[in-house]
Order: C-alpha cells, then sequence, then structure tokens
C-alpha cells in the first residue's frame, strides 16, 4: 500500500480562452496578452515570463488590438467600438472611449508615444493625442472604402501605412491624406480569390512596407513610389501578423497553419553593403491560426487559436546557453482556478463565467503501491453555478467545511451558503453586500470557515465574520501610506491568527487576526510571489516566488527559519531552478510538521526538511528508490526534495487528509480536442 | 601486325559514367564525362562520342575546365596525376604528378596558378582539402609537390566540397557538419547540426553542399531530404538556415543555376526539382527520369543542364526542364540474373538493364543500343517493395526466339512465375511478344536453353525446375481464321526420380539433352524424348552442364558443388577424366572447342581454358580478378585474330568477357587499353565550330567544300559525293517530261541507288593521300608530340568506309597522316 491515496482527477473541462493580441513592452521587458474573451494578461519575462497581473474579461469586449505607450500605459481597442486604457496598479479598467468608427479593428501608438492612431469598419483613421491621464480625439484621416485592419507608424512619426481590404495606403500624418495606395494582387495560387485581406503592415525607417496578407503573401513595397518591390509566398493560408524588431534586421510572421516564419536582413556578400531579406527558419509550434506574434530583443513571441504562448528565444542574440535559451511553451494561467473543500471533499472549478461542484468519488478498495484502485461511488457534480451579466469570473473559493462558496466578477461579490440534506444540496444567496465588496482579487476561508478575508482592487483587505446565514463586518486593514498595490494573494493561519497577503510587487504583509494590526512585513525580494502558505502548529509561513526560490518565515519569531537560511546559502539545485512553471500551491502535512507540500504544472513535490539538502552533483528527479536495495543506500541517496511527475499538466494538488491527496489534471489532448479543426495540411506519406 | 604482348586483363567499356558530375564546355557543346580511366567528350546535340581522353593509368576521379583557358580541361585520377587536356583535338598537354591518390579535383578562377585536390593521406577513412600549386614548366611532364592544406576532416566525395562567391570561401560538409574557410581571413567555421538519436534528427546528416554564385549562400542536402540554404554564415553566431523540403529521401545533388536564380536539387525520387528564388512555393518539376539522380550539373553558359543517374546515364536538359539527349552506358543497377549473352544479330551483350528490362550493350562502340522492356509494368521505386525480376533470358541459335523467366516471390509458398517468348520483327527490327505462359512450372525454373542446332526447323525450347520437372517446348501454328500465327506449347514432360532439374543443355547437333536432376545427369534423345542413359559421380549438385563441340562432341562436362569437374564420354557412356576445381563460369566457346571455366579460391579467381579432349588446359590464367567472376560469356570476333602462340589461340575466333560480383566488365586483350575503344566518329572530326553530327560530316560540310572550292580537284574531298548533275540517273529524271516517266515506284529504286557511293569510284587510299596532300600545301606545319594514335588506325571491326582503307597504308603513311591529325583545322571555317 502506497503513501498516498490519490484521487486524479480529470473532469476539470477548462479551456483557455485563444490568444488574440500580444504586445511587448521592451521598457519593463513586459508583454501584454489579449485573449478571445476579452482577458489581458500581463506577464513579467524578467521574471521566469512569470503571469504578474490580468485584467478580467468582458462578453461584449472584443479585443482586436493591444499597445504599449510611452512604456507603461497599456491601451486596447476592440470590437465594441471603445478604446479602453487599464490601470496597471490598481488591476482595473482606468477609462473607455468610444471611437465612433464603429468596431475598432487595429491600433497603433506613435514612436515618440504621443498618439494614439486606430483604424475602424467604417475606413476611417483615427487619430487621439495621448494625454498624461486621458486621450483625446485630435482628427480624423481620409476615409478609406474599407475597414482598417492594421496600422504602422514609420519610426520619425511622420507617415503611416494603413492595410485595408485589396489595399495598402500610405497616410501622411501632418495632412491626414493618403499618399500611396497601394493595390495587393488577389491571385492566390493562380486562382482569383475574392477579396485579399491585409492583416498586417510594418512600416520600416528606409521607408519600406511590409504586409501580410490572407494569399499568403509577405510582401515588400516602397512606400516612396508605391511601388512592390519583393514577394514571397510563404503559406498556402492566411498570414495574419507581423512583428518587426527594434533594430529592425529581423521579422517575424505568423501564419493560419500555424507555423511561424522568421525573415532576416543579411547581406548578400560579406563584402558588400547590399542586404536582403531572406526568410530563415519556420518554426511550428502551433496547431492553429498563429493570430498575434511579437519580436522581443532575444526571442519570438507567438499566441494564437490552439491558447499556447510560445516564447522562442533566437540563438544568435542569447549570450549564454542557459535556461533562458530555452523555448517556453504557456498554457494555463499562473493562478489557482480550483478550490477545495477537506471536510466534504468537494472541489470547486472556476470557469470564465461558470462555476462548477464537484464531490469526488469515494472506494472501499485496497492495493498495492501504484494499484487504480476501482470507484465505489462515482464523482458527482453537484452545483452549476452561472453568473448574472456578460463578466468574467475573477477569483473564487469555497470554504474548508464546504457550507459557502464566494466568487466576484468585476463589478459585483457574490456569496452564497450551502445546505446539504443528504444527497440535495440547496443554494441560498447572501444577500446585501456592503458596498465596499463590490470586486475582488482574492477570496480567502479560514480553516474554520467561520471567517472570509476578501482583497479588493483597491488594496485593501476586509475582514469578514461570516454567521448562519448573514455575515458582519469586522475589520478592513487598509494599504500601506497611499499607495494602491492591490494584494493578489492571500494565506491564513490554521490556527486563524495569522494572515498573510501579498501584492504583485512589494513584499508579503503579515496581519494578526485577533488584534487586527500589522505584524510585520516579510522582507521585499525582487521577484513577484507565486505561493503563499502557513505551516500550523508552527506558524511558519512558505512564500514560493517566480524564480522558483522558496522561502521559510517565522511570523512569530519575525525572521527567516534556520532551514530557509541554509538552503539560501546553498543554494537550490540547477535543475529545480531551471523548471518552466511557478508553483501555484503550497501545503502542509497535518502530521509531519518537517514536509512541505508543493507542485508546478509538471511536478509534484514534497520536501522533508529534516534530509540533506541536494546539491548540484546529486540526482534530483530521482525515481522511487528500488525497495531491493538496503537502508543506508537509500538513506545515502536520499535528499530533501521527493519529487513526483506521475500528474501532469497539474493544476492543483492538495493534501484532503493524511493519507489522501487530489490532484486536478487537465490534459493536452482533450484541450485539442476541444478546439476548431486546424487547417487541413497534406502530410506525405498520408 | 601487332607484336604479342602477353595477355591481360583490361577493363572493357561499360565504365561509370556517373561516377562524377559531368562537365560542359564553355560554349555547352560538348559534355565531359569521366568514364573508367577515360574521359570521354561527348557533344550535347547529338549524344555522340566525340574524343576519348586516354593517359590516364587509374580511375579517373574528377574534371574540371581550366578557368583560364576554356578550350583546355584539368582531370585528376587515382593514378595521382593532374592532367590537362586540348579537348578539342583529344591532346594531352601536360600532366603533373602530385604522388598521392586524388579523389577530386575542383579549380577556381581567382587562383590562378592552383588548383584544389581532395587527398586522403593517412587514415583511411580521414580527407583533406589540398591546394596544389602547379608550376609554370615548359615541359609536358612536371611535378606538383607544393601542397597546402586548406580543410581537414572532409568528406571524399566531390559533392561535399564546394568553392563559393568566386573563390572567397569554400564549403565542405561531412557528417553531421558544415565548415567553411574563408581564403582571405584564413579563419574556418564549423556549423554543426544535431545529430542526437530521436526520430526527428537522426537523418540530419550533410550528403552534399553547393555555393550560390553571386551570394554569400551555401546550400545543403541532407538524408532525410532536406534542403537548408545558410546565410550569415561569415559571422559565427549570426548564422541562419532557411529549410526547403520536398525530397522524401536524401538529396544526392544540388547545383545553382549560373545566375544564381534557380537551386536544383534531384534525389532517388529521379525527378530534377528546380527551386525557383530558393523559395519553398515556387518549384518546377521534371519528373520521371527513369533512376536516382547522383549528379547535376549546369552549363557555364546556362543553357543546358545534365544529371547523371545510377543507372549509368547522363541526360541533357534544356533550361526550360525539357530532356533532349541521353548518353546512356551499361546499366549496371540491378542485380545480374541472366548472366552474359550474345545477341546472334547485333552481335551485342544482353542482360539485366534497368529493372524489368533487357539491354543490348554494343561492346564495340561503349553504347547501350537500346533496351527492351520485359516485364512492362511500371517500376514503383520504394524501399522494402518486392519487385518482379527478370530472372532467365536465352536466344536462339540465330536471334529469331527470345526467351524470358519473371518471377516474383512474396512469400515462401506465393511465387509468381511467367515465362514470355519473344519474335524478332524484322519489319520494326525488335522483338515482338509472341507467346506469355503462366506458371511454366511449379517453381523457379533454373535453366533455359534453345535446341540450336539448325536442321531442325521447329524451334525447341527447354525449362528445368526445381518442382522436378523439365518441359519441352515447341512452337505450333496457331492460326485461326482471323490471321496467321504461331505459338508456343508445352511438348514434353519429363521428371527423374523427383529430384529437383538444375541444368539443361543440347548438344551441338541437337540430337541430345542434357538434363542434371541434382547430382544425376540424364541424356535425353530429342527426337523420342527418351531418357539415354544416366551419369552420376555423387559429387554434390551439377552445377554447370555442357556439351563438347565440333570435335569434342562426345564430350560431356559437368561442374558439381564440390569442386569436381567431370568429363564424361558420350560414346563410351563413362567418365573420361575428372578434375578438382571449384567452378564459377563454365562457358563453351561458339567458334571453337575450347572451354572456358573460371574457378574460385581464396586468392582470386583463375581462368582455365581447356578442350575436353584434352586433359591439360590449354591456358591458364592465374588470379583474373580479386572478386568472385559472376558470369562469362564468348564472343566471337567479326574478323579473327591470327595469334601463333599456341597459349593465345583460344582468343583467335572470339573474345571471353567476364563480370565481376562488382559488375565491372572485363576482358582478355593483348593490345594496350588505348586502342581497345576507338569511336567511328573519329575520321568525322574537324572544325570544332560545326555541329558535330555524322550526318553534317557526310553531307553538310562537304557541299560546303564543294561551292567554295569548286575550282579545286574535287578529288580531294574525304568521301566524295557526285554532284547531282553528273549523275545520270538524276539528270535522266529530271530532264524527262513528265508525262512520259514512268510511274515512281520503278523510279525510286533507281534514284535511291544513284545516291549511294560506290566504293569503285575511287580508291579509298588515293582519297585519304589526298587529303593529306591538301592540308599540306594549305597548313604546312607540323606538330608530332602525339604518339597515342599509333595503334588506332589497326582497329578490325569498323563497319566504316575509311576505317578499311586506313589498314592498308604503310608505316610512313600512317606518321604523315598523325602529323595532319594535329593540325588546326580551324583556319577552314574562316574561308
Amino acid at each position: 500500500m502506497g503513501e498516498f491515496k490519490v484521487h486524479r482527477v480529470r473532469f476539470f473541462n477548462y479551456i483557455p480562452s485563444g490568444i488574440r493580441c500580444v504586445a511587448y513592452n521592451n521598457q519593463s521587458n513586459r508583454l501584454a496578452v489579449s485573449r478571445t474573451d476579452g482577458t489581458v494578461e500581463i506577464y513579467n519575462l524578467s521574471a521566469n515570463y512569470f503571469q504578474e497581473k490580468f485584467f478580467p474579461g468582458h462578453e461584449s469586449r472584443a479585443t482586436e488590438a493591444l499597445c504599449w505607450a510611452k512604456g507603461q500605459r497599456l491601451f486596447s481597442a476592440g470590437l465594441n467600438g471603445e478604446i479602453i486604457e487599464y490601470d496597471l496598479q490598481a488591476l482595473n479598467i482606468k477609462y473607455a472611449v468610444d471611437a465612433f468608427g464603429g468596431p475598432i479593428w487595429s491600433m497603433a501608438v506613435s514612436p515618440h508615444g504621443s498618439q494614439l492612431l486606430v483604424g475602424c469598419e467604417d475606413g476611417s483613421v483615427k487619430l487621439f493625442q495621448i494625454t498624461p491621464d486621458k486621450i483625446q480625439f485630435e482628427r480624423n484621416f481620409d476615409r478609406q472604402k474599407s475597414r482598417i485592419l492594421s496600422l504602422s507608424w514609420h519610426p520619425s512619426g511622420t507617415h503611416v501605412a494603413a492595410g485595408s481590404i485589396d489595399y495598402i495606403s500610405v497616410f501622411d500624418v501632418k495632412s491626414g491624406s493618403a499618399v500611396h495606395k497601394m493595390l495587393v494582387d488577389r491571385q492566390y495560387m493562380g486562382v482569383s480569390k475574392r477579396k485579399c485581406i491585409i492583416w498586417g503592415v510594418a512600416f520600416l525607417s528606409d521607408g519600406t512596407v511590409i504586409s501580410v496578407d490572407s494569399a499568403g503573401k509577405v510582401q515588400f513595397w516602397d512606400s516612396a513610389t508605391g511601388t512592390l518591390v519583393k514577394n514571397h509566398l510563404i503559406a498556402n493560408a492566411d498570414v495574419q501578423s507581423i512583428a518587426v524588431s527594434d533594430q529592425e534586421d529581423s521579422f517575424v510572421v505568423g501564419t493560419a497553419e500555424g507555423t511561424v516564419f522568421h525573415f532576416q536582413l543579411v547581406s548578400v556578400t560579406s563584402n558588400s553593403s547590399e542586404k536582403q531579406w531572406v526568410r530563415t527558419k519556420p518554426f511550428q509550434h502551433h496547431t492553429h491560426d498563429v493570430r498575434a506574434v511579437a519580436h522581443s530583443p532575444t526571442a519570438l513571441i507567438s499566441g494564437g487559436t490552439d491558447t499556447h504562448l510560445v516564447i522562442r528565444p533566437l540563438m544568435e542574440k542569447v549570450e549564454v546557453k542557459n535556461y533562458d535559451a530555452a523555448l517556453r511553451k504557456i498554457t494555463f494561467p499562473h493562478r489557482r482556478l480550483i478550490s477545495c473543500s477537506k471536510k466534504r471533499q468537494l472541489l470547486l472549478f472556476q470557469f470564465t463565467h461558470h462555476l462548477e461542484l464537484w464531490r469526488l468519488g469515494s472506494t472501499v478498495a485496497t492495493g498495492k503501491n501504484g494499484d487504480t484502485l476501482p470507484l465505489s461511488r462515482d464523482a458527482d457534480h453537484l452545483l452549476h453555478l452561472k453568473t448574472k451579466g456578460p463578466e468574467n469570473i475573477i477569483c473564487s473559493c469555497i470554504s474548508p467545511c464546504g457550507s459557502w462558496i464566494a466568487y466576484s466578477t468585476t463589478s459585483r461579490f457574490f456569496l452564497y451558503r450551502l445546505n446539504y440534506e443528504h444527497d440535495n444540496i440547496s443554494l441560498q444567496r447572501v444577500s446585501k453586500m456592503p458596498a465596499f465588496l463590490r470586486s475582488a482579487l482574492q477570496i480567502l476561508f479560514s480553516e474554520d470557515s467561520a471567517k472570509l478575508f476578501v482583497a479588493s482592487n483597491q488594496g485593501s483587505l476586509h475582514v469578514i465574520r461570516l454567521l448562519e446565514g448573514s455575515f458582519k463586518h469586522l475589520h478592513t486593514f487598509q494599504p500601506q501610506s497611499g499607495t494602491v498595490e492591490s494584494m493578489c494573494l492571500l494565506a491564513v493561519s490554521p490556527d486563524g491568527n495569522w494572515l498573510a497577503s501579498s501584492g504583485t510587487s512589494a513584499g508579503v504583509h503579515v496581519y494578526n487576526i485577533k488584534h487586527l494590526k500589522l505584524h510585520c512585513t516579510v522582507p521585499s525580494y525582487n521577484f513577484p510571489v507565486t505561493a503563499l502558505a502557513i505551516a500550523p502548529n508552527t506558524n511558519n509561513l512558505v512564500i514560493a516566488h517566480s524564480d522558483q526560490q522558496v522561502f521559510e518565515y517565522s511570523i512569530p519569531d519575525k525572521q527567516y527559519t534556520e532551514w530557509s537560511r541554509t538552503i539560501q546559502k546553498q543554494g537550490f539545485h540547477y535543475l529545480w531552478l531551471q523548471r518552466d512553471t511557478p508553483i501555484t500551491h503550497i501545503s502542509f502535512h497535518p502530521k509531519r510538521p518537517m514536509h512541505i507540500l508543493l507542485h508546478d504544472a509538471y511536478m509534484f513535490c514534497i520536501i522533508d526538511k529534516s534530509l540533506p539538502l541536494p546539491n548540484d552533483k546529486t540526482l534530483l528527479y530521482n525515481p522511487l528508490p528500488p525497495t531491493n536495495e538496503s537502508d543506508v543506500i537509500r538513506r545515502r541517496t536520499a535528499h530533501a526534495f521527493k519529487i513526483s511527475k506521475i500528474y501532469k499538466p497539474l493544476l492543483f494538488m492538495d493534501l484532503l487528509d493524511e493519507r489522501t491527496l487530489v490532484a486536478v489534471e487537465r490534459p493536452l489532448d482533450d484541450i485539442i480536442a476541444q478546439l476548431p479543426p486546424p487547417i487541413k495540411k497534406k502530410k506525405f506519406g498520408t | 601486325m601487332v607484336a604479342e604482348e602477353s595477355v591481360r586483363v583490361v577493363r572493357c567499356g561499360g565504365s561509370e559514367l556517373n561516377f562524377r558530375r559531368a562537365v560542359f564546355s564553355a560554349d555547352s557543346k560538348y559534355i565531359f564525362c569521366v568514364s573508367g580511366d577515360f574521359v570521354k567528350v561527348h557533344s550535347t546535340a547529338t549524344e555522340e562520342c566525340v574524343h576519348i581522353l586516354q593517359g590516364h593509368r587509374n580511375l579517373v576521379t574528377g574534371i574540371q575546365l581550366n578557368p583560364n583557358n576554356h578550350l583546355q580541361l584539368y582531370s585528376c585520377s587515382f593514378d595521382g596525376t593532374i592532367k590537362l587536356w586540348d579537348y578539342i583535338d583529344g591532346i594531352l598537354i601536360k600532366t603533373f604528378t602530385v604522388g598521392h591518390k586524388l579523389h577530386a579535383l575542383f579549380t577556381l578562377a581567382c587562383a590562378e596558378d592552383s588548383v584544389f585536390v581532395i587527398i586522403n593521406k593517412e587514415k583511411p577513412d580521414v580527407f583533406q582539402l589540398f591546394s596544389v600549386k602547379l608550376p609554370k614548366s615548359s615541359s609536358r611532364e612536371t611535378e606538383a609537390k607544393e601542397l597546402y592544406l586548406v580543410l581537414d576532416y572532409i568528406n571524399q566525395s566531390p559533392k561535399c566540397v564546394a568553392f563559393g562567391n568566386e573563390g572567397e570561401y569554400v564549403a565542405a560538409v561531412r557528417d553531421f557538419y558544415l565548415s567553411v574557410y574563408f581564403f582571405k581571413k584564413k579563419t574556418t567555421s564549423r556549423f554543426t547540426l544535431s545529430s542526437s538519436k530521436n526520430k526527428k534528427h537522426a537523418k540530419n546528416n550533410f550528403t552534399c553542399v553547393a555555393c550560390h554564385p553571386k551570394e554569400d549562400c551555401i546550400a545543403t542536402g541532407h538524408k532525410d531530404g532536406k534542403i537548408r540554404l545558410w546565410r550569415n554564415f561569415d559571422d559565427g553566431k549570426k548564422y541562419t538556415y532557411t529549410c526547403l523540403h520536398w525530397h522524401h529521401d536524401m538529396v544526392m545533388d544540388l547545383a545553382f543555376s549560373v545566375t544564381g536564380t534557380s537551386l536544383l536539387s534531384g534525389g532517388r525520387e529521379s525527378v530534377l526539382v528546380e527551386w525557383r528564388d530558393a523559395t519553398e512555393k515556387k518549384k518546377e518539376f521534371l519528373p520521371r527520369l527513369g533512376a536516382t539522380i547522383e549528379h547535376i550539373s549546369v552549363s557555364p553558359a546556362g543553357d543546358l543542364f545534365c544529371t547523371s543517374h545510377s543507372d549509368n546515364k547522363i541526360i541533357i536538359i534544356h533550361r526550360n526542364l525539357e530532356a533532349s539527349a541521353v548518353i546512356q552506358g551499361l546499366v549496371k543497377d540491378s542485380n545480374i540474373f541472366t548472366g552474359l549473352m550474345i545477341d546472334p544479330r547485333t552481335k551485342a551483350l544482353v542482360l539485366n538493364g534497368k529493372p524489368g528490362h533487357l539491354q543490348f550493350y554494343s561492346l564495340q562502340h561503349d553504347k547501350q543500343l537500346y533496351n527492351l522492356d520485359i516485364i512492362q509494368q511500371e517500376y514503383i521505386n520504394d524501399d522494402g517493395l518486392i519487385q518482379i525480376e527478370l530472372t532467365k533470358a536465352a536466344f536462339d541459335c540465330c536471334g529469331n526466339w527470345l526467351a524470358t523467366v519473371e518471377q516474383r516471390q512474396e512469400k515462401e509458398t506465393e511465387l509468381e512465375l511467367q515465362m514470355k517468348l519473344w519474335m524478332y520483327n524484322k519489319k520494326t527490327q525488335g522483338f515482338v511478344l509472341n507467346t506469355k505462359i503462366n506458371m511454366p512450372h511449379e517453381d523457379h525454373i533454373t535453366a533455359l536453353c534453345f535446341c540450336n542446332a539448325e536442321k531442325f526447323e521447329n524451334p525447341t525450347l527447354v525449362t528445368a525446375s526445381k518442382d522436378g520437372h523439365f518441359k519441352v517446348w515447341i512452337l505450333t501454328d496457331d492460326s485461326d481464321i482471323y490471321k496467321k500465327a504461331v505459338g508456343w506449347t508445352c511438348d514434353f514432360v519429363g521428371s527423374y526420380h523427383k529430384y529437383q532439374a538444375t541444368n539443361c543443355c543440347f548438344s551441338e547437333d541437337g540430337s541430345l539433352l542434357a538434363v542434371s536432376f541434382e547430382e544425376i545427369v540424364t541424356i535425353w534423345d530429342s527426337e523420342t524424348w527418351e531418357l539415354k542413359c544416366t551419369f552420376c559421380q555423387r559429387a554434390g549438385n551439377i552445377r554447370h552442364l555442357c556439351f563438347g563441340r565440333l570435335t569434342c562432341s562426345k564430350y560431356l562436362l559437368g561442374a558439381t558443388e564440390n569442386g569436381i569437374l567431370c568429363c564424361w564420354n558420350l560414346l563410351s557412356c563413362a567418365l573420361e577424366w575428372s578434375a578438382k576445381l571449384t567452378i564459377r563460369v563454365m562457358e563453351p566457346d561458339p567458334r571453337s572447342e575450347n572451354i572456358a571455366a573460371v574457378s574460385q579460391s581464396s586468392a582470386g579467381s583463375d581462368l582455365f581454358v581447356f578442350k575436353p579432349s584434352e586433359p591439360r588446359p590449354l591456358y591458364i590464367q592465374k588470379n583474373i580478378s580479386r572478386e568472385e567472376v559472376q558470369w562469362g560469356v564468348f564472343v566471337p570476333r567479326d574478323v579473327p585474330e591470327s595469334f601463333t602462340s599456341e597459349a593465345y589461340q583460344w582468343l583467335n575466333r572470339s573474345q571471353f568477357y567476364f563480370l565481376t560480383k562488382s559488375q565491372s566488365l572485363l576482358t582478355f586483350s593483348t593490345k594496350s587499353p588505348e586502342e581497345k575503344l576507338t569511336p567511328t566518329s573519329k575520321q568525322l572530326l574537324a572544325e570544332e565550330s560545326l555541329p558535330t553530327t555524322p550526318f553534317y560530316f557526310i553531307l553538310g560540310k562537304h557541299r560546303q567544300h564543294q561551292d567554295k572550292k569548286i575550282n579545286e580537284a574535287l578529288e580531294s574531298e574525304l568521301v566524295q559525293l557526285p554532284l547531282t548533275e553528273n549523275i545520270p540517273a538524276i539528270s535522266e529524271l529530271l530532264h524527262t517530261p513528265a508525262h512520259v516517266l514512268p510511274s515512281a515506284s520503278f523510279l525510286c529504286s533507281k534514284f535511291v541507288n544513284s545516291l549511294l557511293l560506290s566504293k569503285e569510284t575511287k580508291s579509298g587510299e588515293e582519297i585519304l593521300e589526298d587529303v593529306d596532300m591538301e592540308e599540306e600545301k594549305e597548313s604546312g606545319d607540323d606538330s608530332d608530340e602525339e604518339r597515342d594514335f599509333t595503334e588506332k588506325t589497326q582497329d578490325t571491326n569498323d563497319t566504316d568506309l575509311g576505317e578499311d582503307i586506313i589498314h592498308q597504308l604503310s608505316k610512313s603513311e600512317e606518321k604523315e597522316l598523325r602529323k595532319f591529325r594535329k593540325v588546326d583545322y580551324s583556319w577552314i571555317t574562316v574561308l
């Protein structure tokens, strides 16, 4: 019989939304990604590609364009005709401005960051002035016949190229009039297609305009004369996106066949200054349309309908062949979508627009280590809770006792009381929520389910006492002197005395709940926190950061524990630091205080603090020690990190009781099976 | 006549034309290809062999035009020399001795006095690219000892080395990496591809390389069919490449067009792919080229491409991807099952050719005459596919009938067997399928022979099979009310104690048939098909069986597996003699009593020539080949030789050809190897400016001459064609009023006859002398550096009119003639 009985859950039918736009910000090395459900996510490329912020989506807000201005302001525009600016501190929408041109298809910020250009359905190109706190409509350019699908500024800011249907226009920014109109060949493999859609344009400083279109062509135009210079037919389907590097020596295009092509400017011969654009490497990391590409100085970034965000480093730009040089594929959000009620063995799954409550199956059978046990009772879908309104769910939580469910959207907070009568469940909404509980970034119930902690997007932290069918507001922790840093992660100690919270950048604050005051602040660290937990009995706070470091901080002593200092001194194993995904959940074994259980998307680990730490020479991912070897050898080879990679991709793992684990997996094949069919390509030999 | 030298084993044509890339002359008029120890010069327009450049003593491994003089050609060979030729006149200009075995040769326009060679110095698998400085000296033989190492550890094949961008750099590939050496910077960059064992990268091996003529771009071919285009390789880290993928199997060769706008690639698919602008979407194909493309080359003028194929042919292709000419050598692609045969009509060597075909190969002209499609099914080139094999073939004595057997065996029990009988059709001058017999036997056919006696009016064929039977097939009348026809039917089925029939053989007069059943030889009367007697030596299964001929026709010879050669006397029905000899090949000479037997021992193969009546062999040559000899055949000579020495008498009437395991065709000769092959077009050689079609030489050129030199002596023409006005038949035809003329069919033969050259008009000797006389007047200068032509004129078996005459020339006349061969005739064009 094994150490744990594991519930292997595969009925979480979560499907990430497809990626619509990506925008790379060179100054802060951050990447903004918008998805088809309207969500905008911000990835910090310096912090191990951690998804540090996200803005929940809205049903009516299909984002079509996303761009950064002046390095720190993020704008998006969509088919509802609005331009939206996001507040990156408070994690909400600052304002929305209607462009009055019908759905917006494209948007571009001027090279100096002072002007914003949008291309609309009615063929108008509208210029907005970016003021420090708002945007101001300035004027319209010459109106074109059909929708403007793509826009690109000349690096000097004097001209703009706009891709429409069947033609590309070049505008003079000063006069707003079209200087050139370059007609694109509709021919596609000898057959005249109905329309040729210019999906993307890029204006280079030498006056070259690069266009990508629905006929599979990448074309180079001379904007001074309005003539076609070169034509690369690269795909049998649409080429949907283009991104040029800042040095203008390479660019990347994404096609509907899922291929990403890299073009480079190389000199014709080594001793001449003449240069030409050549298609170099194709990358096939996607199965579906590549809707968006970005070009960071060291990597090609692509995303599309198949929901993966792929970061492909350019080998020639990478200085040392280290961990950053590896290909990254980000599929799952770096936050928890699942909460679990240990007492009743319930799982709450969070989807974009609904919640699902499942009861785990149970078994009476026993077996050997590694056996699959037959279920005596199947898992039960207890509840399907649909949200009201068009907004997406930000966060949700089920109380440990299983009788409370709370969730929040951008504008409303919902709390439900669950009553269990034998096999029936009744759901009762707790009404009259106070006005300050409008929106929450994180919700947490205390271990005894008597208290509810809500992190609001104003930076404040509310403590609410839950009574049978009603509640009482106890206290609000206000953010530190004037900062509006919102809290994203919460952890409460099992004895209910301590509450730890962390924001997107600042350190971790620890509050004393009994006295309702700030207890201490953990020294701030350069990398964002990915998971937090407070150990029972010892009240040690375990913090995981995006650079894969794990700290243990003793709350009563207000200092790092001895073990944490040792491991910082010795350093983690290099393979541990090279993992791809952040740790998203930490839990503890109630009977074994030396154990810390944590997991990321590809592994589950038990850290045994009593064992020696591994150094770089020892095997980190040791297979299960062979039972026939003597205890001495086993002890000698054993180290603190016990890692299991059986379950992947692992979205959630927790300890239900001393001998039971629950693991929620989401196999990638199941996601792909639910996506629309990709473009059929003839494969040789089939 | 020729002094009798010792008999030597020589290679006799049929050598690989596809061993190295063919090279075009600067004006695309000629194409050069290596052919064993020679370099052949073919006309691109007519496919005709114009010259054979002879002089190397080992395999020629590389040819290149001299970049400084496009009328000269460099060649290198395993004999360690680089030779410079004037290919228009076929003269060896210079020989540079390097000393090492040279594997490939490269020339570069910017490196004026040096060439590049691949040498293998120390270890057997380590090849190096050296630059060889060719000393400027006037002597004809110089030593080139100044070698500079350029690149180490490269592949021996010249396909894996390429010079780019006017000699700025050289790229070489081997295994999984590409090395680029920059001549100016004197640095080497090396790019390695992943070679891990996993499925994706396992076939990343480089197979060939080509450099863009104008840009810094290297194209490499790979084992998995990918083509990579490398750029930016001068900066070690920033290099980048593009993939082009169409081939599903290894890319065999790559070539850029002269301007670099398109890239040509080829491989096992037998499709020439042209990648325009080096982009994946713009490609053109020339499919169905028949066999794997081994090499691709491009003419310097840019108007022609050529592909060398694994079936020993070169296809010349126009720029618009239309095949325009085929130069076909002896096909050596497939396994030889049929053995060597002689077509009694054409005296051509017949053997397996392309898959499913029989090839007819002219030994005199070193040229394939034609292919006969036996299986008549589309050949699908795929690994692991079990093909129909042409296993047996036989001609009857006068070449009227050809019998072929094809088989395909997928599993042990599923044998598909088909026998076809082909009749020679005089009208179409080819073989036409007459009878097709499905499953003539239950099991593999082991032997097949026609009754060669001419007294039989009915052709008879005997097949022996492993199923224990031999069958006699005769030609019967198959006429019906629609047409007259003949067909083959089975006449008799014989067997002997359920033993497998292994061999069959008719006696010379056709009265007896010998069939061997494993260890036992049975003799049957061919009139009554009655078993006459049996011989058994209990010395293993009979492997070869043949009757003696002429005076020895009372003897029957059998060679057994256990290494015993037995000779039985058919009159006494007793063993005459036996010898311990492991016989691989036993062939009777059709013109004499001689029988040639090749035995196999660990040291090599030995040849024994003997008469069955005499136990002592006539001739023994030890160690004729280090490899196993697989097949042999006697080819009757057109004109008998007259060797007086007893040892060589067996070569008087026929010549013995044999094929080794590595499929080199060898023969015995007393002459030097150079004179073995004399192209018929030798005489026709003249100015380089004229297209070298034989027809042009007969008519065109002489017409021209006649117009110009109408006042000069008409007798001076090489072949005089009477002016049309002078022929009475024609003038008569032209001057007679139309209404009194007889019917056209009556006049036709008369008219055609009048156009034929009559031998009586002038003696050939006179003609030739006159040529010499006249040209002496005009040019006057002489050069006598050439000694290679001495024996050329002695060739006996040429059908050309001029050839016969040359035999009668005296030594002094020959010398004269030789002088004028050297004369530059180019002035004639100016006239």
